[in-house]
């Protein structure tokens, strides 16, 4: 036997590759589901040219008002179908013709809506005869990096990393818990700090896999923009791991069963897949909680992988994310240290 | 011994003189709660010693072995092994002793020889993978997966796993529960050549054959206490008898209903030569004797001149399990 071969650490950390990459799903939720969903997302979200807003109206003249504009299409619908269709989502807005003037139904909080709102308003005033004050042109450009899937791509990094780090520590030292491997192998000489190290270690290196995968999906799917330094890109990815890793630890330092741990680890993860920006600002939450949002790991780990594809930002501009995922790194790592259940 | 005699060559135990006891315990306690798992035992095991710790379930020793293995703190006393305790010597105590716990899953996707390898790698000392392998008779399957061991070999593989740093002392928590018989002889022909290899072993069992088949000596446990301690032939030898007759009578002819136990005068049983005790139990007669084959016809020679009719009769020789019931009043594995 070469040293390599006598060497606990070593054995520990192979130990771990054998283990994840005999488990099935272990790889479709590491490497194929945030492909998967990338794709998905991309596909929805893709840059169409504009939309074509579906809208109704209750006269022929109406719609054909309506049809003359190019972003709009229009049925003629009684008012009772045309409220049905607008429940259903059919159609967007209803122009209702009124002996004083025209009406229009639509729900304001819907961003298309509004924008129908406004199409369907001009189409008809133009109609009407109402010439333009100021005469307009627009220059049109479709920039990579403001595009939807620029901004959802780091956002499923982070995510992807969270729930791979998570999963990969905590149910796995809780499912040797229960197994009473645990307790087995701290009756051996074994060296407790080598077995925990072991989890970072084979983590560290999945890490270099799932990323390049999934980043050189997107590059080249997409054209995802990667406009800061790669290297700084990958010590974000290393320290977000880290962080989650912590923190899977923690939540797994004392749970004695698969089920208790699977629970826990959704209790803290599900707050940050709503308020933590992977596929929408965190900045759109309310003030009051805006502090809570920022001090959560993964709306640090998002911000700063989007300030580093997106914005080109180095390492000095996201000292506060950065900050952040270090605390989150070492406060779980030390507390999970101090209650850890051996056995 | 084969396998034995491989496994002398690279045993500590063997080469290395030492003194003093492998295991010394002195009023040792731990309560979980209410429970007194442990009461105020007090132990010493010899090196080279195969020592049992027989009892029920739930007689505290899983609690004892498992102090001893340094898993457990105990309430109150004092463990020494090999001159050690784990206080200030434990890093030294887990290269030196091997253990087999009572319930530990290895992983089911990692083969039995990567699992070793990595038992392997903690011990700075010992035999190799391949050598425990063969130790524990597992060539044949030593790329095959953990899952798909029977439980036979997964007792084996656990087995393996202690010996792997070559231990001078070596712990298992009940190595045959739950294995079917041909796989607990398996594991007994085992420990025998482990034995042969001057270990001091320390084990386990709620089995008495086990016990008896195994142990130089043993303790029997009931509530935390050791209730007796001694080799096997001492313990029985206490029941009084050498064998144990059972039987029940009928006071009718034959045909009558077996339920209908008749009782004899116990007097007359007690005056056969060779009977050194008996009690009755339910209608069941228990003698224990000395001298089974001229007391078996004077004990029928006095049912016939009572005219009682013989309903059942069994003799077996006397084993752990009379002396428990003898102690305790219970069966062993009543429990």
């Amino acid at each position: 036997m070469n040293s390599l071969e006598l060497s606990s650490l070593y054995q520990l950390t192979m130990v771990r590759f054998r283990l994840l990459l005999r488990e099935p799903e272990a790889i479709f939720w590491t490497f194929i589901f945030p492909i998967l969903l990338a794709v998905g997302l991309g596909i929805a979200f893709r840059n169409r040219p504009a939309d074509v807003l579906q809208v109704g109206a209750t006269t022929t003249q109406l719609t054909q008002a309506l049809n003359a504009d190019k972003g709009l299409t229009a049925a003629t619908l009684d008012e009772s179908a045309g409220t049905h269709a607008l429940a259903t989502g059919s159609i967007l807005l209803l122009a209702i013709q009124r002996p004083d003037g025209v009406a229009y139904k639509f729900d304001d909080t819907n961003p298309d809506a509004r924008t129908a709102r406004l199409l369907v308003d001009r189409a008809i005033q133009t109609a009407a005869g109402r010439r333009e004050a100021v005469r307009p042109e627009n220059e049109l450009v479709h920039e990579t990096g403001a595009r939807f899937i620029d901004f959802v791509v780091p956002g499923l990094l982070g995510m992807n990393l969270m729930g791979s780090a998570m999963w990969g520590l905590g149910f796995s030292i809780v499912e040797a818990r229960q197994k009473k491997l645990l307790k087995r192998l701290v009756a051996s000489p074994m060296l407790r700090w080598q077995y925990l190290m072991s989890f970072l270690l084979s983590r560290l290196a999945m890490l270099v896999v799932e990323v390049a995968v999934f980043l050189e999906f997107a590059r080249v799917a997409f054209g995802v923009p990667f406009r800061g330094s790669l290297a700084q890109l990958g010590l974000l990815c290393v320290l977000t791991s880290l962080a989650f890793s912590a923190l899977g630890l923690l939540v797994a330092s004392r749970a004695r069963t698969t089920e208790a741990v699977s629970g826990l680890m959704n209790l803290v993860m599900l707050p940050m897949w709503i308020l933590s920006g992977v596929f929408f600002s965190a900045t759109r939450f309310p003030a009051a909680i805006q502090p809570l949002v920022r001090a959560l790991p993964l709306t640090a780990a998002i911000d700063a992988l989007r300030g580093n594809m997106l914005q080109g930002m180095n390492l000095g501009q996201l000292l506060t994310p950065v900050g952040i995922l270090l605390a989150w790194f070492v406060v779980p790592f030390a507390v999970s240290l101090r209650i850890f259940r051996w056995r | 011994m084969r396998d034995g005699d491989r496994v002398r060559q690279g045993s500590q135990a063997a080469t290395v003189p030492a003194s003093g006891p492998a295991l010394l315990l002195r009023g040792l306690r731990k309560s979980f709660g209410d429970v007194k798992a442990v009461d105020g035992l007090d132990l010493e095991v010899a090196r080279g010693e195969c020592f049992g710790l027989l009892g029920p379930n739930g007689a505290g020793k899983t609690t004892t072995i498992e102090i001893c293995e340094g898993l457990t703190a105990p309430d109150a006393g004092s463990v020494e092994l090999l001159g050690l305790n784990w206080g200030s010597g434990s890093s030294e105590l887990r290269q030196r002793i091997g253990i087999q716990l009572q319930e530990t899953q290895f992983p089911d996707k990692l083969t039995l020889d990567e699992t070793l390898r990595l038992f392997r790698s903690f011990f700075k000392r010992g035999i190799s993978v391949d050598q425990s392998i063969e130790t524990a008779q597992l060539e044949e399957k030593r790329k095959s997966r953990v899952g798909g061991l029977s439980g036979g070999q997964k007792q084996r593989l656990a087995m393996a796993c202690a010996l792997v740093g070559d231990p001078e002392l070596l712990f298992l928590d009940e190595p045959t529960t739950g294995l079917d018989p041909q796989a607990r002889r398996h594991l007994w022909d085992l420990v025998d050549g482990l034995k042969q290899a001057g270990r001091t072993i320390i084990l386990t069992t709620h089995y008495m054959e086990e016990a008896e088949r195994l142990c130089d000596r043993v303790a029997i446990m009931d509530h935390g206490k050791a209730i007796a301690l001694g080799t096997p032939q001492q313990l029985i030898a206490t029941v009084g008898g050498e064998d144990i007759v059972e039987f029940a009578v009928s006071s009718g002819e034959a045909g009558s209903h077996p339920a209908n136990h008749a009782v004899i005068d116990v007097d007359l049983l007690r005056a056969i030569p060779g009977v050194q005790s008996l009690n009755v139990d339910e209608g069941l007669h228990r003698l224990f004797v000395s001298e089974l084959h001229t007391t078996v016809p004077r004990i029928f020679a006095v049912l016939r001149e009572q005219g009682l009719h013989m309903s059942e009769f069994r003799t077996h020789s006397a084993s752990l399990e009379d002396v428990f019931v003898r102690l305790t009043g219970r069966n062993l594995r009543d429990e």
